[in-house]
């Protein structure tokens, strides 16, 4: 295939109209695997979380895990889907090494979960995005490709497999296609994922980490022509991993395709993976022949039945949704939407209601959090939740700040030293002496000092020249190296040059 | 009387009473096995010091005061389609030839719990595919009462090893037919449970839903005693029903049948049945009314499109389930030389370690669940399964069991059939509608076929997990025949 | 007319991972031919409105507790591999796609 050229966004979205759809993989955080008792835990060394059925040995046979069930049934009903009544398993049946039986078990046109929606917010505006779909299926082993120039699948000499991840449960979240997104939809792909890890971490049906592979995103798009109402040829974009691919993949693939549209070409319905590097999809090996799955009822395990009343049940007790949290955490911050939408971003919100329940004020804790501690997880690209800070930490500080112990750029100083590792706030205030001066003597004399070495500057106080005291607060901050509350500092020097306000 | 000539009852209550040891009864089979086996090949291994080494634990149990159940001691020939973590298994393939499984399937671990001893592992058809085990990639069995014939199959070196006098017991697999038909042909009793009365894991598969584990004995009770050794409930197996065993060894002791009503399924009679079939069959009828049953005729008319509805099903699943041999993490690779991809090892090392009779029904199977061919061939044969399920509730709302000839013909020459599928598949005619509907059903020995002098199999089909039904009706059976021939139908077996 | 033609069945065959030469691929094709013949008599039987079996048994709802069971270790795992590297299974390069 041709490479064709990228057509600029905003010329595309001018001449096209993109049609969405998003199958979102989420890997349960189950002790066990789906269909046997090998445990799920991420990193383990190779082949040791494996038995006869997940290795598919001749024999085994799978045994669904209750868990599981529960889990796909609580995020069905978390995305307002309807419940199958009666349901099975069903055998997707095609080759390859890294899945041991060379079927997967999964479900075919009887998923657990169905016809559900979930709201997004983009730009001040809901977005409702159709749910087609809810269903149980397993994991497969991975790969590892040897040889080659590049590591990659390609050109590789062999590969070796390890299947401790092979039968881990895997829930596919499949939309319905999403039209009507038009300039927004890159944003609109990037809010529904964000949307919906949010709901899985409120659920705690998983760890929903991007870059471990638990939540895995491919992304469908096609365009159609303004004023046509014919839905064109879709590509579907794997190897997604981050928030932020899901919004380049949507964009990049956009552009790909007007261009080649717009050069008279065709799309092709093919596999397209996507790069972090150049931010662009490349095509994957278009099949030989097209896929039969040959789906077919499992027979080695029985069909579901969900009691109504437990799924009843099961529904009153979802905790409160992520979207209705952040309203409800919204008034009681007193936010505007854009400071609200801004820590939703920054996935900070959790982090700052933990630092309000460990006793901060809202606008403290948020301050810290929106601020200082932002700018540190920019600066070293990690996940805000991840500094080694706490937010029970994040709400000593503050406390120390309310009672006059440190100010802020000693509380600023602190922070430093907890995420440098040396301990709690009390500690990192004790080692490195970080205390307001309150003691009047020493406060005093500090003032002294500074009159005397500023004598030009104290005597255009005393002549009434008030604003220059500024320069004198300023000069006992540096001497008392910032320990000196400023305030008193400033009374102080007034009092001793016999002026006042 | 020797040791091998005496019934699993016999030699499980000598051994419990220490007048004979395990070892003792082991050597005695094995000593025949050596010299039996040349002729029969019912066994694909035999290891005389494994055998001996488990029977030697199990004298150490019972002298430890360990209370073990009535068969313990008691040899046993395994098909070689359970796993068995100190003996290979190999399903009869090629692509499984020398494979040790780390893991001992459900049955083999009740068999060891109980203190049966395993004397090796015995022939089938590949995968369980086939009536005659001719489909074994490593030899064909010989049926001990004419060497030239099969021994029927797919469990056909079980059925030929008790029948041989090799093994008091062994265990079979029936998907269509595997245990009730080469135990009809080899004149012994075999018996397939209810479908999830006994747990397939650690069983091969072939067709999941199909798929039932049992067992072969030269009597009904010792058939009994070893269906409850290894039967019941196995959380490891979803399809395995929660529920009890049937009191099938109280059945078998209990051989009455006054009162009992018997139908007669009406379709599996007539054309394509030998004549010395149907003659010891309807002798059988005959001999069940004399005893006090009550016999009327039932119709089934679906049954006769039971056999196609199972040759859609069977390979459908069993192309799915066979999927896994792909010379990844086990068995067989071939043509891996470096330069070729998985894809292409893959199907070089499944053309080679595939024989014909599998390759045909991966193909069958993978046809029937295409696109565009599910609806009218597995979409449909399930549906015929409905219907046969549905006539079978209806004959037991008439009658309590239900029997027919367990196959039309008694054993064919080896060979006659083994270029003719079609022909082959027909050995399976009265047998697969247990399956397709999760019935019950045995075979019991009535009589030699006037024109070949070969063994005539009585079929009892009883409902789900009414298991015990089969064994009652079955000892009635035997009892009166065995005294109208002073002894049991093997006794009239030549000499090996 | 035959019910199955040499093209298809060299579909099959290829879906099937089987290797087969040409005269396997003819041999099968007339075999295939006589068994879907004698097989599609189930479509004779009027069934339009009864319900499809996929189970020998209604049983539903067969679960496990979500607990840790034993694995195997890793040499168990790998005791029947045909190759093996790193505590790995060795497999010829695989064509295809990045899973």
């Amino acid at each position: 295939m041709t490479a064709g050229t990228l057509m600029p966004y905003d010329e595309a979205l001018e001449r096209f109209e993109p049609v969405l759809g998003l199958e979102t993989h989420v890997e349960l955080g189950t002790k066990s695997k789906m269909f046997c008792g090998c445990k799920t835990t991420f990193g383990a060394p190779p082949n040791t979380q494996v038995c006869p059925t997940c290795l598919a040995l001749p024999g085994s046979l799978p045994v669904a895990n209750a868990a599981a069930i529960e889990s796909t049934i609580r995020i069905g009903l978390a995305l307002n889907c309807s419940i199958a009544e009666w349901c099975r398993f069903a055998r997707k049946n095609y080759f390859y090494p890294d899945m041991p039986k060379n079927y997967q078990i999964s479900q075919y046109d009887e998923p657990l979960c169905f016809d559900g929606y979930l709201d997004v917010e983009i730009e001040g505006q809901t977005v409702r995005i159709g749910i087609e779909r809810v269903h149980l299926e397993e994991d497969t082993g991975k790969s590892t490709h040897v040889g080659g120039a590049t590591g990659r699948i390609q050109g590789a000499d062999y590969s070796i497999v390890d299947y401790n991840r092979a039968g881990i449960p895997l829930v596919e979240i499949v939309t319905k296609p999403i039209p009507g997104t038009d300039r927004l939809a890159p944003e609109v792909a990037k809010a529904y994922v964000t949307e919906l890890r949010e709901i899985m971490r409120s659920l705690g049906v998983s760890d929903v980490r991007m870059e471990e592979g638990s939540l895995r995103c491919d992304v469908n798009v096609s365009l159609m022509p303004r004023g046509s109402s014919e839905w064109g040829t879709r590509t579907e974009t794997k190897n997604v991993n981050s928030l932020r691919s899901v919004e380049r993949s949507v964009r990049s693939e956009i552009e790909r395709q007007a261009g080649v549209l717009a050069e008279g070409g065709k799309i092709i319905q093919e596999t397209r993976h996507f790069h972090e590097d150049t931010g662009t999809t490349t095509s994957g090996r278009s099949k030989e022949e097209a896929q039969d799955y040959r789906y077919f009822p499992e027979p080695d395990l029985v069909p579901i039945a969900p009691d109504t009343a437990w799924v009843a049940e099961l529904k009153a007790a979802l905790p409160e949704l992520p979207s209705v949290r952040r309203k409800r955490l919204q008034a009681e911050w007193g936010l505007s939407d854009l400071d609200m939408q801004a820590m939703y971003n920054a996935d900070a919100i959790d982090l700052v209601e933990a630092t309000v329940t460990a006793g901060a004020p809202a606008a403290d804790a948020r301050k810290w959090w929106m601020g200082e501690l932002a700018r540190r997880a920019n600066e070293t690209a990690t996940p805000l939740a991840d500094l080694p800070i706490t937010p029970g930490q994040i709400a000593r500080v503050t406390e120390l700040v309310a009672s006059g112990a440190l100010n802020d750029k000693l509380a600023r100083e602190v922070l430093e030293g907890v995420l440098a590792g040396e301990g709690t706030p009390d500690e990192v205030v004790e080692r490195r002496g970080l205390r307001i001066v309150n003691d009047e003597g020493e406060l005093s004399a500090i003032i002294d000092q500074v009159l005397a070495d500023n004598a030009d500057a104290a005597e255009k106080v005393r002549s009434g020249k008030i604003a220059a005291a500024g320069a004198l607060v300023g000069g006992v901050m540096r001497a008392s190296k910032g320990k000196a509350d400023a305030a008193r500092a400033r009374q102080l020097i007034l009092e001793k040059l016999g002026v006042s306000e | 009387m020797s040791l091998i000539r005496k019934t699993a009852a016999e030699l499980g209550s000598l051994i419990a009473g220490g007048e004979v040891s395990a070892v003792e009864v082991a050597e005695a089979h094995l000593d025949r096995m050596a010299e039996v086996e040349p002729k029969v090949q019912a066994f694909l291994h035999v290891d005389r010091e494994t055998t001996l080494d488990q029977a030697r634990a199990v004298d150490a149990r019972l002298r430890a005061g360990e209370r073990l159940g009535p068969l313990a001691g008691v040899p046993i020939a395994h098909k070689d389609i359970f796993t068995t973590h100190d003996m290979p298994t190999t399903a009869a393939s090629k692509i499984l030839e020398g494979w040790r499984p780390p893991y001992d399937a459900t049955v083999t671990a009740r068999l060891r719990a109980a203190g049966l001893v395993i004397l090796g592992k015995t022939n089938l058809d590949e995968f369980a595919m086939g009536s005659s085990t001719e489909n074994s990639a490593y030899h064909t069995t010989h049926n001990p009462w004419d060497l030239t014939k099969v021994p029927g199959g797919s469990s056909g070196g079980s059925s030929a090893a008790v029948a041989a006098y090799e093994a008091p017991l062994s265990t079979g697999t029936d998907t269509g037919g595997s245990i009730r038909q080469p135990a009809a042909v080899t004149g012994i009793v075999g018996m397939k449970p209810t479908y999830g009365g006994s747990s397939r894991y650690g069983l091969i598969a072939f067709a999941s839903s199909l798929d039932t584990p049992g067992p072969f004995a030269r009597n009904v009770l010792d058939a009994a005693l070893l269906h409850e050794a290894f039967s019941g409930y196995d959380p490891m197996d979803s399809t395995s029903i929660d529920a009890p065993v049937p009191s099938v060894v109280e059945a078998a002791r209990t051989p009455d049948v006054a009162g009992l009503r018997i139908g007669v399924v009406k379709e599996f009679a007539g054309e394509g049945y030998q004549a010395g079939v149907l003659a010891r069959y309807h002798e059988a009828v005959q001999l069940l009314e004399s005893l006090g049953a009550k016999v009327v005729e039932v119709s089934c008319p679906s049954f006769t499109t039971a056999l196609p509805a199972y040759y859609l099903i069977a390979p459908s699943e069993c192309s799915s389930n066979l999927a896994r041999f792909d010379a990844m993490r086990y068995g067989l690779r071939a043509g891996d030389d470096g330069t070729r991809s998985a894809e292409e090892v893959m199907a070089l090392t499944r053309a080679a370690g595939f024989g014909p009779e599998v390759k045909r029904r991966i193909m069958l199977g993978t046809y029937a669940l295409s696109s565009g061919y599910y609806d009218a061939y597995y979409g449909q044969a399930q549906k015929v399964r409905t219907v046969i399920s549905r006539e079978f509730e209806a004959a037991y709302q008439q009658v309590d069991v239900l029997v027919s000839p367990t196959t039309p013909t008694t054993a064919f020459a080896i060979g006659e059939r083994a270029d003719d599928p079609v022909a082959m598949y027909l050995a399976d005619l009265c047998t697969i509608p247990s399956n397709l509907a999760g019935n019950a059903a045995i075979s019991v020995p009535c009589g030699l076929a006037d024109e070949d002098g070969l063994p005539v199999g009585l079929q009892i089909m009883a409902p789900v997990l009414a298991d015990d039904r089969c064994y009652r009706v079955g000892a009635a059976v035997e009892q009166a025949l065995e005294s109208r021939w002073g002894g049991g139908l093997l006794s009239k077996a030549p000499e090996l | 007319m035959s019910a199955i033609t040499r093209d298809e069945v060299a579909h099959l065959a290829r879906l099937s991972r089987l290797a087969l030469t040409g005269d396997e691929l003819d041999h099968y094709a007339t075999q295939l031919d006589a068994i879907i013949e004698a097989v599609a008599k189930v479509t004779e039987v009027a069934a339009e409105d009864v319900p499809p079996s996929s189970h020998a048994l209604p049983l539903t709802n067969v679960f496990r507790a979500d607990e840790v069971r034993q694995s195997l270790t890793p040499d168990q795992a790998l005791s029947g591999a045909p190759a093996v590297e790193d505590d790995r299974f060795r497999v010829p390069r695989i064509l295809g796609e990045e899973a």
